[in-house]
């Protein structure tokens, strides 16, 4: 009679890599707007089912980085191999297709929809009926519906957002708005999940919420996670990897530990005497 | 009552008889996922007896204590009624209670089992499990984040119940060996312990047997016409003597549903969604949902404004009359319909109060503004006077006499003595058979002929209802020899809205002073609206203007203290507005809200001493503990204002102490 379901039965997309393999790699990879250089020459990879921190002064050419690796942006040079496939050009709703959802820096949500819409609109990518049954509405659109419902509800129960499930985003604390976005990228069931600065403007215990999401998402469904964040507690905590980026360019790869110790983050963080 | 006619002496014999009786009724609810699930009093005995049975695998026995810790879910719930099926003893535990405190209570019952509803519980238990010997195993509704614990001791819930299912049927007889026990168990044990909110000093285990919480259940259910078609929302705490009386105790004697809000934070739409036929809430909540529809209505249209105003008016002419049935004029009806149709009918709807029968208050007084608001809209309020050491109800005010200032007659089967002291005794039928492994209090709480001592201080009106001025050890006198009832005080200071919490003192004083909290969505509207920019609580608790208002609700305070002779005496000559909230986790509340006084006292002596040596204001700094167990300080220079006192017919001890 119990209707809830084992934990976790939402899934991440299934793409037949196993744990630990090359999900994502970045070849040679440089992006530039006219004269101005974002990124130059910038290597690296994820690994499925890892936290993948991406961090570095403003300005570095981070979030240029995650608009790369999810389409918005197509780099002048370089590949990107996304499981086991080269691409160059591509669209952003290829990139969700392929499996790859993200969270913007600034909360980018339909703020006139409730909780409920914003996340079902996340749910789009997996609706198959076209609008002819869209509009008849009963029937196969209706079943499909409930369907994808179902899938919304138990992130809505992961996340803790019951309370505002009608809400309309707008009316929402910054928090809970950001906690929201969180969901709707989880809706498209992505195999990538990339989080640009999930905790910025955050404080203290709303940041402890997020990451102990971050982890559950990422221990729970297998999720691989790419993140941008400037606290660096957070990132030394969550990260299984860590890259950094100074002015367009990595200057260190590593674990949380290498990656402190290293000199060249050292000084592009503190500043060196010159 | 066809209820009260069947001798049943414990819950798990009602269980039996619901799901023959209601089998295809609901008895449980629970909105998970966005939807409503429901459980048939059928479905519940097979969920039950398989957790039952499960348990027992495991190891419970007789005599076993199984703690029960977490919110209001259904599978807690179960937890109970399979404890005690097995004549194992249930021990609720507040769910936010800290770490420590939850650990003496465990370690102090001796509980061998524990059923929690999620990891931060898990977390909790296993962080002093070295200091609790005793406890052997964990159920956990919630397998979220357990997934990598260690297994020893941890078991899901639903692991539980399926080796319960599996016993029952590898072993035919497994599960009519379960119901023979279920018939034999004797109303002479122990049904629940219920652990005291410890207002003063540390809890104590309030044991109560079975029969005498049935023959409880049974005596209140028939007083107000509970059946098997009513439902109730099951929000309160689940430790709280109120929680497992009016809705577990209540429901299975009487064969209601229960239903569990989907969260704490949504129990406002739940409860819409339901629409229940009983409803308790303290004084507190009462407040708050008043507080928001005003602020609500402030923001709305004229019209709308216009609306609300003349149809409260009306209501509040009319309201309470219609409701109990007294002579009204034509007129009055007529306007009142129409007011029902515009406003009162929406506004219950929306409040989630349009089914209600039968309302309870209780827990601290209520302010009389505030009780008419909600009788006047047609809601039958009504307030109650009760203890964990009675299984609840000691008094009960009847459909029709209701009143905001006294808490009714004694209950059904309830014998009411006033000591000389002052002090309220009482004998009922849900009366505690003592604290578990503490006789000596027991001993001194109960009279040598088996009155129960309540420790408030109280006596009968002219109406025989009775009425509570405080606890009998606060009372106390000024210096002059007025009486000083702190709570008494407190109480009318907390009726405007602008003052969410306050402490009294004066207890061999030259004059009464007190410390205030202000309501931050109250005062926070009003600086909205006067443009005064604030950053936190302590910033705007400090402001001038602040001071001002409060100052102007001290002074109305007073006014009517000098009315009246008995307390003329006690008017508040200064106060401080704290710089921080009263809060439980820094042990100045307890966990049910009530300020714990001597703690308070100590805590902040500086403040009083400020409070009387004429100082204009002192530099405090303070020790708090955040919700996640760290500790931080606030520090912050707080003025100490004069209120003036206003003359009035002022009686001596003498006559005060009649």
């Amino acid at each position: 009679m119990n209707p809830r379901p084992a934990s976790g039965q939402f899934s991440s997309g299934d793409d037949g890599i196993a744990k630990g393999d090359v999900l994502l790699k970045v070849d040679n990879v440089s992006l530039a707007f006219g004269g101005v250089k974002a990124i130059t020459d910038i290597s690296f990879d994820i690994r499925k089912g890892e936290i993948r921190a991406i961090i570095g002064p403003n300005g570095a050419g981070k979030t240029s980085m995650l608009n790369v690796i999810n389409g918005f942006y197509t780099p002048q040079y370089g590949t990107i191999t996304f499981r086991g496939h080269e691409r160059r050009a591509m669209k952003p709703h290829h990139a969700v297709r392929q499996g790859i959802a993200r969270t913007f820096q600034n909360v980018a949500l339909f703020k006139g929809m409730t909780t409920l819409e914003n996340i079902m609109a996340g749910r789009s990518v997996h609706m198959g009926r076209n609008i002819f049954w869209q509009m008849l509405w009963h029937g196969p659109a209706l079943a499909e519906e409930i369907e994808h419902r179902e899938k919304v509800e138990e992130i809505i129960d992961f996340l803790e957002i019951e309370h505002i499930r009608r809400t309309p985003v707008g009316k929402l604390p910054y928090g809970l708005q950001k906690r929201v976005e969180l969901g709707r990228a989880l809706a498209m069931e992505p195999s990538l999940l990339l989080l640009d600065e999930p905790m910025a403007g955050m404080n203290l215990e709303e940041k402890e919420d997020m990451s102990r999401f971050i982890i559950d998402v990422n221990q729970q469904r297998g999720t691989t996670i790419a993140l941008i964040e400037h606290d660096m507690g957070v990132v030394m905590d969550l990260s299984d990897r860590v890259v950094v980026l100074d002015y367009g360019k990595k200057i260190a790869d590593g674990t949380p530990d290498e990656v402190k110790s290293d000199r060249a983050v050292i000084d592009a963080y503190l500043g060196v005497a010159h | 009552m066809a209820q009260a006619a069947t001798a049943l002496d414990t819950f798990p014999k009602y269980l039996l008889l619901n799901a023959g009786r209601f089998g295809s009724r609901a008895a449980m609810r629970h909105k998970d996922y966005g939807i409503w699930q429901s459980w048939t009093w059928q479905e519940q005995l097979d969920e039950i007896r398989a957790l039952a049975i499960g348990l027992q695998e495991l190891g419970l026995q007789a005599g076993d204590k199984i703690a029960v810790v977490g919110a209001n879910r259904p599978r807690l719930y179960w937890a109970f009624t399979a404890a005690q099926s097995l004549g194992a003893v249930p021990v609720p535990i507040y769910g936010d209670a800290v770490a420590e405190e939850m650990a003496y209570v465990l370690d102090h019952a001796g509980v061998r089992f524990a059923v929690v509803q999620d990891q931060e519980q898990v977390d909790k238990l296993q962080s002093f499990r070295e200091q609790i010997p005793a406890l052997t195993d964990i159920v956990y509704d919630e397998p979220r984040g357990l997934r990598d614990y260690a297994p020893d001791g941890l078991h899901a819930f639903a692991d539980v119940q399926a080796a319960g299912r599996a016993a029952i049927a590898r072993q035919p007889g497994r599960a009519c060996q379960w119901k023979a026990g279920v018939e034999a168990g004797s109303g002479d044990d122990v049904s629940i312990m219920l652990y005291t909110s410890g207002t003063t000093g540390r809890s104590k285990g309030v044991m109560i047997k079975a029969a005498a919480a049935v023959q409880a259940a049974v005596d209140t259910a028939a007083f107000d016409g509970l059946s098997e078609k009513d439902s109730v929302l099951a929000y309160l705490p689940l430790a709280w003597v109120g929680d497992h009386y009016l809705n577990y105790a209540q429901g299975y004697v009487s064969g209601f549903c229960m239903n569990c809000p989907e969260s704490q934070q949504t129990v406002q739409q739940d409860m819409r969604e339901i629409g229940p036929t009983f409803y308790f809430a303290p004084p507190r909540v009462f407040e708050g949902l008043l507080t928001t529809v005003t602020i609500r209505m402030e923001d709305a249209g004229r019209i709308k404004k216009w609306i609300f105003r003349h149809f409260t008016e009306i209501a509040r002419r009319y309201g309470e009359a219609i409701l109990e049935k007294r002579p009204v004029p034509l007129s009055g009806r007529l306007s009142y319909a129409l007011g029902e149709v515009l406003l009162y009918g929406p506004l219950k709807n929306v409040l989630g109060m349009s089914n209600i029968r039968v309302a309870y208050t209780a827990g601290e007084a209520i302010g009389a503004d505030l009780f008419s608001f909600f009788r006047s809209l047609g809601i039958n309020l009504k307030q109650l006077y009760g203890q964990t050491e009675a299984f609840l109800y000691v008094t009960v005010q009847k459909d029709g006499q209701v009143r905001a200032d006294a808490v009714g007659p004694a209950a059904p089967n309830v014998d009411i003595r006033i000591a000389e002291s002052g002090e309220v005794l009482f004998r009922s039928p849900g009366m505690f058979s003592g604290y578990f492994k503490e006789e000596e209090k027991t001993a001194e709480t109960m009279t040598p002929d088996g009155y129960v001592k309540t420790g408030d201080a109280g006596f009968f009106d002219a109406d025989g209802q009775l009425r509570i001025i405080d606890r009998a050890k606060d009372v106390g006198r000024l210096s002059d020899g007025s009486l000083f009832a702190p709570k008494y005080i407190e109480n009318m200071l907390k009726f405007f809205p602008n003052i969410k919490e306050a402490v009294a003192f004066g207890d061999g004083r030259d004059h009464c002073a007190a410390f205030l909290n202000i309501d931050l969505t109250a005062v926070g509207n009003w600086a909205e609206r006067h443009n005064i920019a604030y950053a936190s609580y302590q910033e705007l608790a400090g402001h001038p203007r602040v001071y001002e208002i409060i100052a102007a609700n001290v002074d109305e305070t007073n006014r009517r203290l000098a009315a009246e002779p008995m307390m003329a005496g006690a008017q508040i000559k200064r106060f401080i507005i704290l710089h921080k909230e009263l809060d439980a986790d820094d042990g100045e509340l307890t966990r049910t809200q009530k300020v714990r006084r001597s703690f308070v006292a100590e805590r902040y002596s500086d403040l009083i001493e400020a409070l009387y040596d004429g100082s204009t204001e002192r530099f405090v700094s303070t020790e708090v503990t955040f919700e996640d167990g760290r500790k931080g300080r606030i520090s912050a220079t707080v003025k100490v204002a004069d209120a003036r006192v206003h003359p009035g017919k002022v009686e001596r001890a003498r006559e005060a102490a009649e």
